[in-house]
């Protein structure tokens, strides 16, 4: 896992993406820091932390479309899947790497906190649970956005795939909603009531919300973990199955 | 060493192997034959733990690739067809890359450095590898399969698309090779078969068609009691007196030109040499001998007729397809 991770840390620096990545994510967290806190006095940072998951779900799938497809398509694959370490350790490896490069992205929001402390009193507290919401919605996304690079081996597909994929996560809650209500007598209302808190539990984007609203909850830690670990699993599966089929 | 027994590999109904089964010994140079798409790569695709195989086993110094696939793949260095390179990379980058994954325990720089200069590639060390030939790519290719000093390499057709003097370097060095680590190359270039590898197995639509040592190949085809002649003179006198020919047992007449020149072909039994008498006879007549030589089939030969699935004489396939038969 250490030479694979080592090796693609390396490959983000040597290419533009890792630069990329990292530079779009502080344009746009800056700006909207002028704008939301520094323009408009607000010591809060909830605000900041709301709008970066939009950015992230545009931003994650650019980080991850290669990690797999790029492998498949110039057959380097062949060169981890031959050599003595497990499939688990590839995929954590290059998990690990685009957590790091997105870590370091999200790293600014840091310091942006530390600015606004020269101004105001912020909650320290909040500030930093909303860091690592911030840090585990983006390690589920990008476990997302890994199991969608294995699935082909063009990059493009592989980030379409995944722009669509962290778009309908995240905002499932909103599908929920789209489920008319009905009369309660109907046989089918408790259906659609259950489907829409299916939606409304399963959705990224409210879980994450709920961390911006100053609310922590653990459930939602181990949630994002469990979605991390459920990914990264079915890309194990994915490699898996292409060496049976 | 190496063990490869009744192995398949199916893709939806395409048998890409079927029920193929070898054997590499010890320090033995193995050529895989066959032509484009016979199963070369699929079987060492296999062999390597890249894929699975449907059934059957492969096993790696005893260790099945399927059972435990990360202490047999400890023992295998692999060069597949296109080197498995990062072209971002440098060549220094690459190998400690290469070394790191492989959890090599050998002293990095000098068994990189020996390395290196086993397959000629220290001046280059430094080098990004895209901005390598393609021949430089290659013998990185092969530095990557060596690091670790694997018991066995396993080489899948090194020496496509590299000009006639690379061709002829990487031929020598895995001779050199051979005698250190057990080498199973694939190939469809005859000679180069002919020239490295000490057994060869043909291969052909997933099917092992011929399984030998070149020198018994070639004579078991040798041929040594058929004749292919081109005389000057009547046909049918020629043919009747080339019967009585003591040990003749055939005479065919393959095509007949102008100016009354046939083409015959001679079997005759077992042990008997008719050439003296053959030119007496055709003298007395004074028919003159064109040509003479005896039927020896090349390994070409031997090749192309197997892989066309046509009968070769002399030649009673390979010991699976007997065995299946």
């Amino acid at each position: 896992m250490g030479a694979v991770f080592r090796r693609e840390v390396r490959s983000y620096f040597t290419s533009p993406i890792g630069y990329i990545f990292i530079a779009a994510f502080f344009a746009y967290s800056g700006i909207m820091f002028s704008v939301d806190s520094l323009n408009s006095g607000y010591t809060r940072l909830d605000t900041l932390f709301y709008s970066l998951l939009t950015i992230i779900i545009v931003l994650i799938p650019v980080l991850t479309m290669r990690t797999i497809a790029e492998e498949k398509r110039t057959r380097t694959d062949q060169c981890l899947l031959t050599a003595p370490v497990s499939l688990g350790g590839i995929v954590a490896g290059k998990f690990f790497a685009a957590f790091l490069i997105y870590a370091i992205a999200v790293s600014i929001t840091a310091v942006m906190a530390v600015v606004v402390s020269a101004y105001g009193q912020p909650d320290w507290n909040v500030i930093v649970a909303n860091i690592l919401a911030l840090l585990l919605v983006g390690g589920a996304f990008i476990s997302i956005g890994i199991l969608c690079s294995s699935f082909t081996e063009n990059q493009v597909v592989a980030a379409v795939a995944s722009f669509i994929a962290l778009i309908a996560v995240s905002f499932m809650s909103i599908i929920g909603s789209l489920i008319p209500a009905v009369d309660e007598e109907k046989w089918y209302s408790g259906i659609f009531s259950g489907l829409r808190t299916v939606l409304e539990k399963l959705s990224f984007g409210e879980r994450y919300y709920s961390f911006t609203y100053g609310v922590f909850d653990f459930s939602n830690v181990v949630f994002f973990i469990s979605a991390i670990a459920a990914f990264l699993f079915l890309t194990v599966r994915v490699l898996e199955k292409r060496r049976w089929s | 060493m190496i063990e490869v027994i009744e192995l398949s590999k199916h893709y939806g109904d395409k048998k890409a192997v079927n029920n193929v089964s070898f054997k590499a010994e010890d320090g033995e140079v193995l050529g895989f034959l066959g032509p484009n798409g016979a199963g070369k790569s699929t079987t060492m695709n296999i062999l390597t733990g890249y894929i699975s195989c449907t059934a059957g086993k492969a096993l790696i110094d005893g260790v099945d690739i399927l059972e435990d696939p990360i202490k047999a793949k400890q023992k295998i260095g692999y060069l597949p067809e296109i080197p498995p390179l990062y072209m971002d990379m440098t060549v220094k980058e690459y190998l400690y890359f290469i070394y790191d994954l492989k959890k090599c325990k050998l002293p990095k720089i000098s068994h990189l450095k020996d390395i290196c200069s086993l397959v000629k590639i220290e001046h280059v060390y430094n080098r990004v590898i895209k901005n390598l030939s393609k021949g430089y790519k290659q013998r990185v290719g092969l530095a990557q399969a060596l690091v670790g000093n694997p018991k066995v390499l396993i080489l899948d057709e090194p020496t496509v698309g590299l000009d006639p003097k690379q061709i002829i370097e990487i031929r020598t060095l895995i001779k050199k090779l051979g005698k250190n680590h057990t080498v199973i190359l694939s190939s469809h270039i005859l000679s180069e078969v002919q020239a490295v590898c000490d057994r060869i197995v043909v291969i052909n639509e997933g099917r092992v068609v011929a399984n030998d040592t070149e020198e018994n190949l070639s004579h078991r085809l040798r041929g040594d009691n058929k004749l292919i002649c081109k005389i000057n003179g009547p046909r049918d006198s020629i043919i009747r007196a080339i019967q009585k020919i003591k040990g003749v047992d055939r005479v065919y007449c393959d095509a007949e030109h102008k100016n009354s020149i046939c083409d015959l072909r001679i079997e005759a039994r077992e042990g008997t040499e008719i050439r003296y008498e053959l030119f007496e006879r055709m003298a007395e007549n004074k028919w003159t001998i064109l040509e003479l030589r005896s039927a020896e089939m090349s390994l070409e030969d031997i090749f192309l007729k197997l892989t066309m699935g046509e009968t070769v004489p002399g030649f009673t396939g390979g010991e699976e397809e007997e065995a299946e038969e």
